[in-house]
């Protein structure tokens, strides 16, 4: 199972022997691969995780450039707007003389009274034409927060025209420019709460698994103790001791340790398990006769042989950590506005009524979704692959 | 077997011991203590407390003494006369306000677990029996989605589809006309319809998980020599199955099911918030946003409780299936 997907023919008589390498057979490109190499050769033949990887990394590139790729700054609000429905993407335009020129644009609304229910009803306007392209002008912005430049992704070539791609929230504000911002914290707030619970994971779980006895003990009765609080009452708990009146960053760091704070366990689980195994491999107690030191051991020999198991770990806990930010910021205990978070976008849909009258603020549950689907896909093929030499 | 009880109990005393301090410890996180809340709150109502029942107050929460004191007051309490103390937002024992919805948590919980069971196990089994059919397929398909559409997303997109649909907006326990109707079977029917959204979503994301785990135990076991030889020996598919590989299988269901309590009771409180159900989370939050702490302690201990007894059961369930694990 282990032989890599490019079926390398055994002893196929090439007659170049000036590719020498060509000629090796599969055991020998086996044989000689590094173990990196190995568990990228699993792992790239598991389709869902290469899918998994490749929208992750979307996201996250999506999330670094957010306000290049949104259309309008976030907090844009417009009056005029409010609970406007998406706008279908036209590619072409049909022009007098009846022939079709390439000319992607958006239809405007006009605004019409509903009689009965005295609301207010957006209808497509056919007349009113909004040219949109592909890196348009628009509000100023810095890439990276080093480079300014007022180019945006996508929007309508004028600036300040009506642009929603799905449609606009109770204060007129683009869902899906807060849906690509909200992707900033949501997902940024996993990978900084499975690093914290990494580093406590790790140096509990080894010091657990290698030093064993009372310590050990301990350190499991802890863990036991914490997974049997249930999660979400324990976290609200906690958030709602962060003061309303904190610096939203201060309380993004502090929501970041409160869902550590219960993370680590898992990790800690794998880390001493892991531990435990290896203390009785045969290399480990070739270096404990050398005479390595018990650090120079867990350093040079246990921790490179883990270190997959812990990537696979922690990137399962990644999905984990966007789904508990994601309740606790709708039911209002955890990141508040002017924040934007998908949690906090979602405690827009909160309302049964104003949902059904926009069901497109259901928009960043949808990248919630997405997201933990394809970090799971992604945790699960790395998983897979941690162990390039099993069978 | 009585020994084995005897000594689960023993060891579940340390944990709630240490649960009882970390939820004491989220009491006191909020800066200031208890009376500060209720002076701030009576003040805001224009009301003036006087001094003197301040210092009752004081006197009686122990609030003058140290921390170590005031936690063996509340737990012994708690312990000794299952007195949680007084909910200064209700002013209302909180023992009497939790009791009627930590029942109604625990009656979702179990019917969400005893779903979970008789849809998650016979799913698994054929999963596993009929690996990579299409019905293989479509139950990994179904575990996916459970795991990753969030419970929240899941409500209200139930929501959305019944206010859609039928123009109901499901909340609360009972319709207005059955609020204080004598038990009927409308008044049942119309629990239902309150009921479901809940016990819908918070089946579907546990059912992903132990199908998940049915299916990887079931496919191990299938491939044992002792299934081959009852198959030599005649036996058909079906009494083959059922017998033998199907209860070497549901050892690790038990103890899942054990360990699913308390994501069912964290799950259900979020699901709750937003359907308005009135169990133990509505309540919670209430609490923690009024900064009611003894009564969100109270909820937190005693959800962490449950948890405590939920894994007990399982493991003496555990032990009642697998004589392996009585004579250990």
């Amino acid at each position: 199972m282990s032989a890599p997907d490019t079926p390398v023919k055994l002893a196929a008589p090439t007659t170049a022997p000036a590719e020498p390498v060509r000629q090796r057979t599969t055991g020998d490109r086996v044989a000689t691969a590094g173990q990196w190499t190995l568990v990228w050769w699993r792992f790239r033949r598991h389709k869902l995780a290469m899918t998994g990887l490749v929208v992750t990394l979307l996201i996250y590139l999506m999330a670094i450039f957010a306000d290049f790729v949104a259309p309008v700054p976030p907090h844009e609000t417009n009056a005029r707007y409010t609970y406007a429905p998406p706008q279908g993407i036209h590619l072409f335009l049909r022009g007098e003389d009846g022939g079709l020129s390439f000319a992607p644009h958006v239809l405007g609304y006009k605004v019409e009274l509903d009689p009965v229910a005295l609301r207010r009803t957006f209808v497509i306007d056919e007349t009113k034409i909004i040219p949109i392209g592909l890196f348009v002008k628009g509000a100023p912005h810095k890439v990276l927060g080093l480079f300014p430049t007022d180019r945006h992704l996508i929007g309508a070539i004028t600036p300040g025209d009506p642009f929603f791609l799905i449609g606009a929230d109770r204060l007129g504000r683009d869902v899906f420019s807060r849906t690509v911002h909200g992707a900033r914290i949501s997902m940024s707030l996993g990978l900084v709460g499975v690093t914290l619970s990494l580093v406590i994971g790790t140096l509990l779980g080894g010091i657990s698994g290698y030093l064993g006895g009372m310590v050990d003990a301990t350190v499991q009765r802890v863990i036991e103790v914490i997974r049997s609080i249930p999660t979400i009452p324990l976290w609200m708990g906690l958030a709602a001791s962060v003061p309303l009146t904190w610096h939203p960053l201060a309380v993004y760091f502090a929501i970041t340790i409160i869902l550590s704070l219960v993370g680590w366990t898992t990790i800690a689980r794998i880390v001493r398990g892991k531990f435990l195994s290896l203390r009785s491999e045969d290399f480990v107690t070739a270096a404990e006769l050398d005479g390595a030191s018990r650090m120079r051991i867990i350093r040079v020999h246990m921790l490179p042989a883990m270190t997959s198991y812990i990537i696979a770990a922690t990137t399962l806990a990644i999905p984990i950590m966007i789904l508990s930010e994601t309740a606790l910021s709708f039911i209002g205990l955890g990141l508040q506005p002017p924040l934007i978070s998908w949690g906090v976008l979602l405690k827009e849909a909160q309302n049964i009524r104003s949902l059904a009258t926009a069901p497109w603020l259901f928009a960043p549950g949808v990248a919630v979704v997405i997201a933990v689907l394809s970090l799971s896909f992604l945790g699960d093929g790395l998983r897979d692959a941690a162990d390039p030499y099993q069978r | 077997m009585v020994a084995y009880i005897l000594r689960r109990v023993l060891i579940m005393a340390p944990t709630m011991v240490l649960i009882s301090v970390i939820v004491f410890a989220v009491i006191q996180l909020p800066p200031g203590d208890y009376l500060d809340t209720l002076v701030a709150q009576m003040a805001s109502q224009g009301d003036r407390v006087d001094d003197a029942q301040l210092a009752a107050l004081r006197a009686r929460y122990g609030l003058d003494q140290p921390l170590l004191v005031q936690y063996f007051r509340w737990i012994s309490g708690i312990v000794l006369h299952g007195d949680f103390g007084q909910s200064f937002e209700w002013n209302k024992p909180i023992a009497d306000l939790i009791m009627p919805r930590i029942g109604l948590t625990l009656a979702i919980a179990s019917v969400v677990l005893f779903l979970t069971s008789i849809i998650a196990i016979p799913i698994g089994v054929y999963s596993a029996v009929r690996q990579y059919s299409i019905g293989d397929h479509l139950a990994t398909l179904f575990g996916f989605i459970g795991l990753a559409v969030p419970n929240v997303l899941l409500t209200l997109g139930l929501l959305y589809i019944t206010f859609i649909t039928f123009g109901l907006e499901p909340g609360g326990l009972f319709s207005r006309e059955y609020q204080n109707a004598p038990w009927s079977l409308g008044k049942v029917g119309d629990l239902v319809a309150h009921l479901w959204i809940p016990v819908v979503v918070l089946t579907l994301a546990g059912t992903a998980e132990v199908i998940r785990v049915m299916r990887a135990t079931m496919l191990d076991e299938l491939v044992k020599p002792y299934v081959e030889t009852a198959r030599a020996k005649g036996l058909s598919e079906v009494r083959l199955i059922t017998r033998y590989p199907v209860r070497l299988a549901l050892n690790p269901i038990v103890s899942k099911l054990g360990w699913m309590m308390p994501i069912i009771l964290s799950s259900e409180a979020i699901v709750s918030v937003i359907v308005d159900i009135p169990t133990t989370g509505p309540l919670l939050l209430r609490a923690l946003l009024a900064q009611d702490m003894y009564l969100a302690g109270a909820i937190i201990l005693m959800l962490a409780f449950i948890t405590v007894v939920g894994t007990l059961v399982s493991d003496v369930l555990l032990a009642v299936l697998d004589p392996r694990i009585r004579y250990a």
